[in-house]
């Protein structure tokens, strides 16, 4: 929590200003009992013992000066929430963006190291905890010590100081309980959250499991596992609710007896003639205050460890170094070899995984050709794909690209070389245009159309009331996943890059507009390298190269033919596909 | 007061709100009826005591100041026996007032949480109960939320509403009788202040209830965008759009942070202009007893007591304003648990029949008629025979009802018309469960749970013993990958588990029907996330598996189909054609055009 604050640096002179205006606040609001004890004491007690003066003219001008104060103490605060929601919203502001700024500096390991999901809570909630959270704090958390302190300071300089003890040992009674009260609650705190994650874990799973449960008909065990959670979480919400449902009642038995105390002691004062009446009576109205303020804080008290845990997961994502960053002085890539990837010595393996997913790749890519990948599921082929545009590192080996090692030059200078269309079709909300034009926004809609031709996307997109102005929403859940993948091929397309790479981009779309699309791909490919990965071995006949993946390792490179004779992995593969027409025979 | 807590939200009404109340206290809140009478009880006593407090303490005051001013005038000074005797009274009545809101809290908390328990435990067993169209029309999303929020929504409300609503009434009427009994005039005077700080609250409330929508309606679009953008990294880094996705979220996290500091800000006001109101009350309180007290009509501890009323008056005042906004979104929360409580369940098999150990596995379909909604028609005029043991393959393009069949069978649909045989009889009078335990299913999508592997595989049947889970694995061809994880068997798998791909998945659940040794089978295209050696690899080890079982294959790859006993050929919704592979291909109709053209291009999958 504490490291956060330091965000609020930019906004230091608002929050001496809010602290400044705090002291003066408290100050009007303390010295509204001292114009009562003022009535008292030399109103009414003057009145009673002189009773021939007259102070009612004294008591309205009192008054008039009571409404004064409360003017000040109304001012101070109001310009107290002015700055601080603004200090609030700046500050979840700022975070928002470091947050956002962090996260896209991230790689693939990051990213699962953390889940998605669980990073995009943390940039929306999470935040939202904190904003909230702040701007209660300059209001209400920071008020009530500076009214503690400045109750003390100002009874303790009084003439009379008999009884500053008093508002010491309630300060200090209620700092007390509010403690001990934490510190009971705070560990169940921490465990509740991960009991909530519990009980949205297996509603998730229960739901997404229906027709599994129901074909297994274990409906009663699925109910007796939510109920375990149920349970548990109910558990640890009675005692951390009953812990705080404490405090109320026990503050307010403080607020009392301390006034039983003040009665008492001052009863004595004003006996022995140290103590004026007046003076007694504004006494506990100071302590009121005090008081009341405390209670607010412990209004709170279901927010701040909230907070605390958002503040935590937040700080995780803003103190997590991206493994992969650019060196420090980075090469340029050698124009002449036009894309040219060349994979030397290649291992790879998942940051907590025991075993290569890749071993000991060795393959080199050239521009004018078009290099397949081919292999069961698991065997590495995406993972491939990953490492080329450096979404991870190579644990061991190295890829060169136009003769230099990926891990020398800027990721942008190398990102900006590769075509990448993903296995699954990924937009961004906006219209098509500016999908296509994702890399560029300055590019020519001839080039844009283009791209749509080549990807077989023009006709459904002539189809559309506003052609290449037609929204896309976000994440484009409006489009079909054809439509989609056809979409990511065109966005590719129109980047014209040296390097394309396709992670089985091709299967989300039937096989006749696979054919024409690589037909037409063809011709706007011919000087560049593609790499293909593929389930589907009509999509890669006519490769120049096969690299044929088994369990991580590269078992045949070849062309069709070549592999057909003498690579028995290729041949199953083909065989579990082809027909016998194309074969020659029975399967 | 609303501003400390500055939780405020856009308020959402629920739709009826007396019904939604009624069933809330009926059903629900009446089963607690003792404790919640206990909460009442004490509630009020606590607050009684707490009222009566100051007038007492004033009390004690008063005889102060006039031990005080007798002192002066000769009498006898402070009788410090009577002091002594109306603090030791009080004291007493703190400790029992302490007690008591103690006792209410921990009482409520109870009732609460034992409410959100039982509820929480009725919606998840309320998802089983519920017919599968139901989930068609409805998210998982909008589900969970239910289960999440709202029963969140409705328990921290619940807790703080009922507590607030009766000690903020309780203490309302108390201080307005103890006010008084100590003087009318200056009664009224604070009296004055309530409309004000009424008219007040409702001009902000309503002001800042705008921008609170403003402000969510931003704060949408800044968690959409983070959503897009985290969930499409790969493709914002491989095209360099960082620096795009940036500006643009830069733009949009700009407007959110104006409309949300002015939302606060409004919300904000509350506090002190509620303070000012109750300061002026203060004053008035103040200068007005002071002339009073001089006057004799009252006494100095009055003003001492009139001053702690007034301060604790103006609190209920502000929780009340707040707590209709709870109870308004607790309700809407309430309503929204209701409903889905409500919805019409699958129709219980009375005295079904609950032993199919002896299944034999024969079906029959006779004139099956059935579509999700009447006017649709999927399925016309359904017939077809199978023996036990028998092999059926359901082939089609996409969204020709191939999965509808299956459902059907399964019970998770009724047909409309005709009716579906086991064994020579109805499906209807099977015991639901029962009916079900029979089948095994491998489904498109693999679900497994977080748990061990093990516990994964023997869902298919709890009682299986390690080896049988081992050879199951084994002829499911996943016994080899589950070793090589680090935990062999005792591996856990969880929502991110990243190292096991799809087809692992896959073979899992393959593994588990195994295990379940069902009488009928049903593979719904079960291997199209297994890449095809793979599925060559488990091709024999399904054969094993569908031995002397009746077995139910959807698939478009039509390689795996050819053999078997009887093909059912389906378009849209219709059965076109049906026969075994030779018989089709003779025929020249659907099928065989279907299956030529899977080797036009090589293809061999038919989108």
């Amino acid at each position: 929590m504490l490291k956060l604050l330091k965000f609020l640096k930019k906004s230091v002179i608002a929050v001496l200003l809010i602290i400044l205006l705090l002291w003066l606040q408290a100050w009007a609001d303390l010295s509204l009992p001292d114009f009562t004890s003022k009535i008292v004491n030399e109103g009414i007690q003057q009145a009673a013992l002189n009773p021939n003066e007259e102070t009612t003219g004294f008591i309205l001008n009192t008054g008039f000066q009571m409404l004064g104060v409360a003017l000040v103490s109304m001012a101070c605060a109001i310009l107290i929430i002015f700055l601080s929601s603004k200090v609030a919203a700046k500050l979840g502001k700022n975070l928002r963006e470091k947050v956002f700024k962090k996260v896209l500096s991230f790689s693939r390991s990051e990213l699962t190291e953390f889940s998605t999901a669980s990073l995009i809570t943390r940039s929306t909630n999470d935040i939202q905890q904190i904003q909230q959270l702040i701007t209660m704090m300059f209001r209400v958390i920071f008020y009530a010590p500076i009214m503690g302190i400045g109750a003390f300071i100002k009874v303790s300089t009084q003439s009379d100081n008999s009884m500053a003890w008093i508002i010491g040992v309630a300060i200090l009674a209620i700092l007390f309980i509010i403690g001990t009260l934490f510190i009971i609650a705070m560990p169940k705190f921490k465990k509740l959250q991960s009991l909530i994650d519990k009980i949205n874990l297996v509603s998730r799973e229960i739901l997404n499991g229906i027709p599994v449960i129901r074909a297994f008909n274990k409906e009663k065990r699925e109910e007796k596992r939510f109920d375990e959670a149920n349970l548990n979480l109910k558990k640890t919400n009675v005692f951390v609710s009953r812990t705080m449902s404490l405090m109320f009642p026990l503050l307010m038995f403080i607020m009392n007896s301390i006034m039983i105390l003040i009665i008492w002691n001052g009863g004595h004062g004003v006996d022995e003639g140290i103590l004026q009446v007046g003076d007694m009576m504004a006494f506990i109205q100071y302590t009121m205050q005090i008081l009341i303020s405390f209670l607010f804080i412990s209004m709170l008290s279901i927010m701040l460890p909230r907070a605390a845990v958002s503040a935590k997961r937040i700080n995780e994502i803003l103190e997590t170094e991206p493994s992969i960053k650019d060196k420090e002085i980075t090469k340029e890539f050698d124009s002449t070899k036009k894309g040219l990837v060349e994979f030397k010595n290649v291992s790879f393996r998942y940051p907590d995984a025991d075993t290569e997913i890749l071993e000991d790749i060795n393959f080199t890519a050239r521009p004018g050709e078009t290099t397949a990948i081919i292999g069961s599921t698991g065997s590495g082929k995406s993972t491939i794909v990953n490492l080329i545009p450096r979404f991870y590192d190579v644990t061991e080996g190295e890829i060169l690209v136009d003769g230099v090692n990926i891990k020398e030059v800027k990721q942008k200078d190398l990102r900006d070389i590769i075509g990448l269309v993903p296995q699954k079709g990924v937009l961004f909300s906006g219209t098509i245009e500016s999908n296509i034009k994702y890399s560029d926004e300055n590019m020519s809609d001839d080039i844009m159309k283009e791209a749509a031709q080549i990807a077989q996307a023009t006709e459904f997109i002539e189809s559309k009331s506003n052609k290449y102005q037609d929204k896309i929403a976000q994440s484009g859940n409006n489009v079909s996943g054809g439509q989609k993948q056809r979409l990511a091929i065109a966005r590719a397309i129109a980047k014209n890059p040296e390097i394309f790479v396709f992670d089985d981009s091709f299967s989300a779309l039937d096989f006749k507009t696979d054919s024409k699309l690589r037909e037409a791909l063809s011709t706007k490919t011919k000087n560049k390298t593609v790499i293909i990965v593929a389930q589907r071995i009509s999509t890669i006949l006519n490769a120049d190269q096969i690299i044929v993946l088994e369990e991580g390792k590269v078992v045949g490179i070849g062309k069709h033919e070549e592999l057909m004779k003498n690579n028995e992995t290729y041949r199953q593969i083909a065989l579990s596909q082809l027909s016998e027409k194309e074969l020659g025979g029975d399967v | 007061m609303p501003g400390p807590m500055g939780k405020q939200k856009v308020v959402v009404k629920p739709k009826n709100f007396k019904k939604t109340a009624k069933k809330l206290f009926k059903e629900y809140l009446s089963q607690y009826k003792g404790r919640l009478l206990i909460v009442l009880l004490f509630t009020i006593a606590s607050t009684v005591f707490t009222i009566v407090g100051p007038k007492i303490l004033g009390n004690a005051t008063t005889e102060i100041f006039n031990g005080l001013v007798s002192k002066f005038t000769g009498g006898a000074g402070i009788d410090f026996s009577v002091i002594g005797q109306i603090l030791l009274t009080l004291l007493v009545l703190y400790i029992i007032s302490t007690l008591f809101s103690v006792i209410q809290g921990f009482t409520m908390t109870s009732v609460v949480q034992n409410l959100t328990y039982k509820l929480r435990n009725e919606l998840a067993q309320k998802i089983n109960k519920l017919p599968m169209n139901y989930f068609d029309k409805k998210t998982n999303g909008e589900v969970l939320s239910i289960i999440t929020n709202d029963i969140d929504t409705l328990s921290m409300n619940l807790d703080q509403s009922v507590t607030q609503v009766l000690s903020s009434l309780c203490t309302i009427i108390g201080i307005l009788i103890m006010m008084f009994t100590i003087s009318w005039e200056m009664t009224l005077i604070s009296l004055i202040i309530l409309p004000v700080s009424g008219i007040l609250v409702g001009i902000i409330a309503k002001k800042s209830q705008k921008f609170f929508k403003k402000q969510q309606d931003y704060l949408g679009h800044v968690n959409g965008k983070v959503e897009e953008i985290y969930g499409g990294l790969n493709i914002v880094k491989a095209f360099n759009g960082e620096e795009k996705a940036i500006q643009k979220f830069k733009k949009q996290n700009d407007e959110l942070y104006k409309a949300g500091w002015k939302a606060q800000f409004l919300s904000g006001l509350m506090h002190p202009l509620m303070n000012f109101i109750a300061n002026i009350g203060y004053v008035g309180v103040a200068v007005a007893g002071g002339y009073f007290a001089i006057n004799g009509r009252i006494t100095v501890g009055n003003i001492q007591s009139f001053i702690q009323y007034n301060r604790q008056f103006t609190q209920p005042i502000g929780q009340i304003a707040q707590v209709s906004s709870m109870i308004q979104s607790m309700m809407a929360a309430a309503e929204r648990i209701f409903e889905f409580l409500e919805e019409a369940e699958e129709v219980k098999t009375l005295n079904g029949i609950t032993d199919t150990s002896n299944v034999k596995g024969s079906i029959e379909f006779k004139h099956v008629k059935f579509g999700y909604s009447s006017e649709k028609i999927v399925i016309n005029d359904f017939n077809a025979k199978v023996k036990p043991g028998q092999k059926i393959a359901i082939v089609g393009p996409t969204g020709a009802g191939k999965t509808t069949m299956v459902k059907l069978l399964m019970r998770f649909y009724d047909v409309l018309d005709g009716e579906i045989l086991v064994d020579g009889k109805n499906i209807k009078e099977f015991d639901r469960g029962e009916l079900r335990k029979t089948f095994g299913m491998v489904l498109q999508d693999t679900w497994l749970f977080s748990g061990t592997v093990q516990e994964n595989i023997k869902y298919g049947r709890e009682d299986a013993t390690d080896d049988e889970i081992i050879k199951a694995a084994q002829a499911a061809h996943v016994h080899h990958f589950i070793k090589t994880l680090p935990n062999g068997y005792k591996s856990i798998l969880n929502e991110e588990t990243s190292n096991v791909s799809a087809g692992q998945k896959q073979l899992l659940t393959i593994a588990r029907v195994i295990l379940a040794d069902p009488k009928i089978l049903i593979l719904d295209e079960a291997t199209s996330s297994i890449d095809t050696r793979t599925e060559l690899q488990i091709q024999s080890a399904m054969d094993n598996l569908m031995k002397g079982r009746t077995s139910f294959i959807i698939a478009h790859r039509l390689s795996t189909i050819k053999n078997a006993d009887l093909i059912l050929v389906m378009n849209h919704g219709d059965i076109v054609e049906q026969g075994h592979h030779e018989e089709l291909l003779a025929k020249n109709g659907f099928y065989a055009e279907l299956y030529n053209s899977q080797f036009e291009d090589c293809n061999d999958e038919i989108e």
